[in-house]
């Protein structure tokens, strides 16, 4: 029985600062024990997949069971290296933070694994709308860091001009959506491009992110209904990471039942994945990839994983949570996928150190060269007057007068 | 050229579109099968079928926040909001999304779609089928307003704001859709079959978006109306007699401001009408804009004509309703010397 469920529950997380967490509350199943269902499965047979939490490295990172993806060793190395320049790329630019060159950041540190083995699954074309915690997907599809960080810097590069705060980037080339600070919002877009995708008979999907936090928002509902009515090819990506800023999953609705369940509702086949499990993520989204490509409609998935860090640069958390005793629940997916590779024989600890270093003067090159185009307060920037462009098509002469003043004419 | 009502001319616009280009979309609440609750799809499904015209779920927010998407992917939606009162769970789509993808995204992703809403009172539609609410998308950087009063600009505004690339708002005053209406809520009913704007050209036609429109000529006071005040504002000019220029806005945003300076310079009077609340409503914006611009040419103060600060009462909606006789009073104090 949950604690405090009488009259009026506020619900409290297992620990606060000041007593030691554990994670010793989540119930999982063992690696492998999952079926897997073939995709043209009525959602309604597999209901039960909502409430399991399907992995495929076990303890000692050795793949077992049906989920276990057929993947060279050149495909999982690169998912290892894009993780691991996820996580290089997102330490400079909290330091390049505290040195006041930006505003602002967020790492997605522990959730690269949700992001990395996304983007491998998902064909170049299919169409992201992400979180901004879901940089992965940008550097799994190799978009340059250098391009990333001209819009952290807001810099004379920066392809947005200035105009969006630190990591809400934007790519169409890529096929990685605008970031919106107004959560949810990109949900029921995903769901209406899909839909676009689905009137042409395209090949495309769209893939979805939001946070357990968010899915509390109008948008989760809207769109889970719109794809739902119309069988939109759609995977619709819940990252439970357990902490929004510093509100724990049960204030979303997750003391009483999991994430994934919300999809059964809409009659949408939700999947439990372990978000730090690289070779289940990858065969949970490929899974549903096939279903929305052939034309069985969209998927739910809960990525089960842990916020390893604040929520931006601008908290702290260890002012409202325990820090974990035990490390993090379910491991760390880098190093989870590198053991497992060197089980497999394909890596070793030598070549892992060697592409830490090639990795992380890869970052540091890309940010000696975006900083050379300048940083938020000091080098070359666009020039202000740019802040009238694009409000519309065509500039409305109400524009045009104020930018004239703006300028001192 | 058929002699057409606001309906006709608006379902006119949307078969017009639908036909010259496939990237058109029309979903919203009804729209589908049985063709709008004021029947302004009816017969667009059975033309076109239902993966281009096709009923929504009861959800603004979802109906708004997937035609962004659908824009995204290259689509073209127009999508219907059956009243404008309902249109708040949307808003979040409309402001912080539609208004500023290009933007946001320094032209990479824009949302050309285009939001008809069937607004304003004057059917007994009390505070939630009867609403003006303009004033809350003019004042956000990004969208577009655009407001009918007659079926000929109807149609061709409607084609305008769908091939636009920009978010359009477009508000169908609903007192209109089946004939002029003056305000004289007492009167019989007028049929738009007499009125010259109801001949509506066949096929393709804009009425471009941002160009005011000089509905009465005079020389002694300015009326700016919109929707439904338009013809508020020709009845008062009948009634009192006096010599007032009358302008339709049409749109709202963009404004033509050149149409207002120009013909306030020349009347040096100004009396702004709107159906919708007064504080902070878009009168203020124009009576401020007048003021800042025609200051020296202006012989009284601007006054706005408008509905109360009060939600719109249902049983007290033609004391709610700005009128001619309301009109008429402020025409005549401007003039006072």
């Amino acid at each position: 029985m949950l604690k405090n469920s009488r009259g009026f529950h506020v619900p409290e997380p297992q620990a606060r600062p000041g007593s030691e967490g554990d994670f010793a509350y989540i119930a999982y199943d063992a690696a492998g024990a999952v079926d897997r269902p073939p995709v043209d499965v009525d959602p309604k047979e597999i209901r039960d997949l909502a409430y399991r939490l399907i992995r495929v490295l076990d303890d000692e990172q050795r793949p077992t069971g049906p989920w276990r993806p057929d993947l060279a060793p050149d495909a999982l190395k690169a998912g290892l290296r894009a993780m691991m320049v996820t996580r290089a790329y997102d330490a400079r630019m909290v330091r390049v933070q505290r040195q006041g060159k930006t505003s602002f950041y967020m790492k997605c540190t522990g959730e690269e694994g949700v992001a990395v083995a996304a983007a491998m699954a998902l064909e170049r074309g299919d169409m992201c709308f992400p979180t901004y915690r879901q940089q992965g997907l940008l550097v799994a599809r190799n978009w340059p860091l250098f391009e990333m960080m001209n819009q952290v810097y807001s810099n004379s590069r920066d392809r947005l001009k200035g105009r969006q705060m630190p990591v809400f980037y934007s790519s169409r080339e890529a096929g990685f959506f605008s970031i919106s600070g107004n959560l949810g919002t990109q949900y029921s877009q995903a769901v209406g491009w899909a839909m676009g995708a689905a009137a042409d008979e395209a090949r495309q999907i769209a893939a979805a992110w939001i946070g357990e936090g968010a899915t509390a928002e109008g948008d989760f509902h809207y769109a889970l209904t719109f794809a739902s009515v119309y069988q939109a090819p759609v995977i619709l990506n819940i990252v439970n990471n357990q902490w929004a800023i510093s509100s724990f999953s049960g204030i979303a609705g997750g003391e009483r039942t999991t994430f994934a369940a919300r999809g059964l509702a809409y009659g949408i086949p939700a999947l439990r994945v372990d978000g730090n499990d690289y070779l289940a993520v990858y065969a949970v989204t490929a899974w549903a990839a096939a279903r929305a490509r052939q034309g069985h409609g969209p998927t739910v998935i809960e990525l089960f994983t842990y916020r390893a860090e604040g929520h931006s640069t601008s908290d702290d958390p260890s002012k409202y949570r325990a820090a974990p005793a035990c490390g993090w629940p379910l491991g760390d997916p880098i190093e989870r996928l590198k053991v497992h590779m060197i089980e497999a024989g394909i890596w070793s600890e030598e070549q892992q150190a060697s592409l830490q270093k090639e990795v992380n003067e890869e970052v540091r090159a890309a940010g000696k060269e975006s900083e050379g185009f300048g940083t938020l307060k000091e080098g070359d920037r666009l020039s202000p007057s740019t802040m009238f462009d694009d409000v519309y098509k065509n500039m409305p002469t109400h524009l045009v007068r104020q930018r004239a003043m703006m300028l001192g004419n | 050229m058929a002699q057409m009502n606001m309906i006709q001319a608006i379902n006119d616009a949307m078969n017009v579109a639908l036909a010259s280009d496939p990237a058109v979309l029309i979903f919203g609440q009804d729209v589908g099968y049985f063709g709008g609750v004021f029947r302004a799809t009816d017969g667009l499904q059975q033309r076109y079928g239902a993966h281009r015209v096709f009923d929504a779920p009861i959800s603004e927010g979802g109906i708004v926040g997937v035609a962004v998407g659908l824009g995204a992917y290259g689509k073209r939606p127009v999508v219907e909001i059956q009243f404008a009162d309902y249109i708040y769970p949307a808003t979040d789509q409309l402001i912080s999304e539609a208004a500023r993808m290009r933007y946001r995204t320094a032209g990479e992703w824009w949302s050309p779609i285009t939001v008809r809403s069937p607004y304003g009172g004057g059917i007994y539609g009390g505070q939630t089928h009867s609403q003006s609410p303009e004033g809350i998308f003019t004042h956000v950087a990004g969208l577009k307003t655009v407001i009918p009063s007659n079926p000929y600009d109807a149609k061709g505004l409607l084609i305008a704001a769908i091939e636009d690339d920009d978010p359009v708002l477009f508000f169908e005053p609903k007192r209109l859709y089946n004939g002029p209406f003056a305000g004289y809520h007492d009167r019989p009913v007028q049929s738009w079959a007499e009125h010259p704007d109801s001949s509506v050209p066949d096929g393709h036609y804009t009425v471009p978006l941002g160009k005011a429109k000089i509905v009465r000529a005079g020389n002694d006071v300015t009326i700016l109306a919109y929707g439904t005040m338009v013809h508020v504002a020709l009845a008062a000019a009948e009634e009192t007699g006096i010599d007032a220029e009358v302008l339709d806005l049409r749109t709202l945003m963009p404004l033509d401001l050149d149409a207002i300076v120009q013909s306030v310079e020349k009347t040096g009077h100004c009396v702004v009408i709107h159906e919708a609340t007064k504080t902070c409503g878009f009168g203020a914006e124009l009576a401020a804009l007048v003021q800042e611009h025609c200051f020296h040419s202006l012989e009284a103060p601007v006054e706005r004509v408008t509905g109360w600060d009060t939600p719109y009462p249902h049983a007290f909606e033609w004391e709610y309703f700005p009128g001619p006789a309301r009109l008429s009073a402020a025409l005549r104090r401007v003039l006072q010397d």
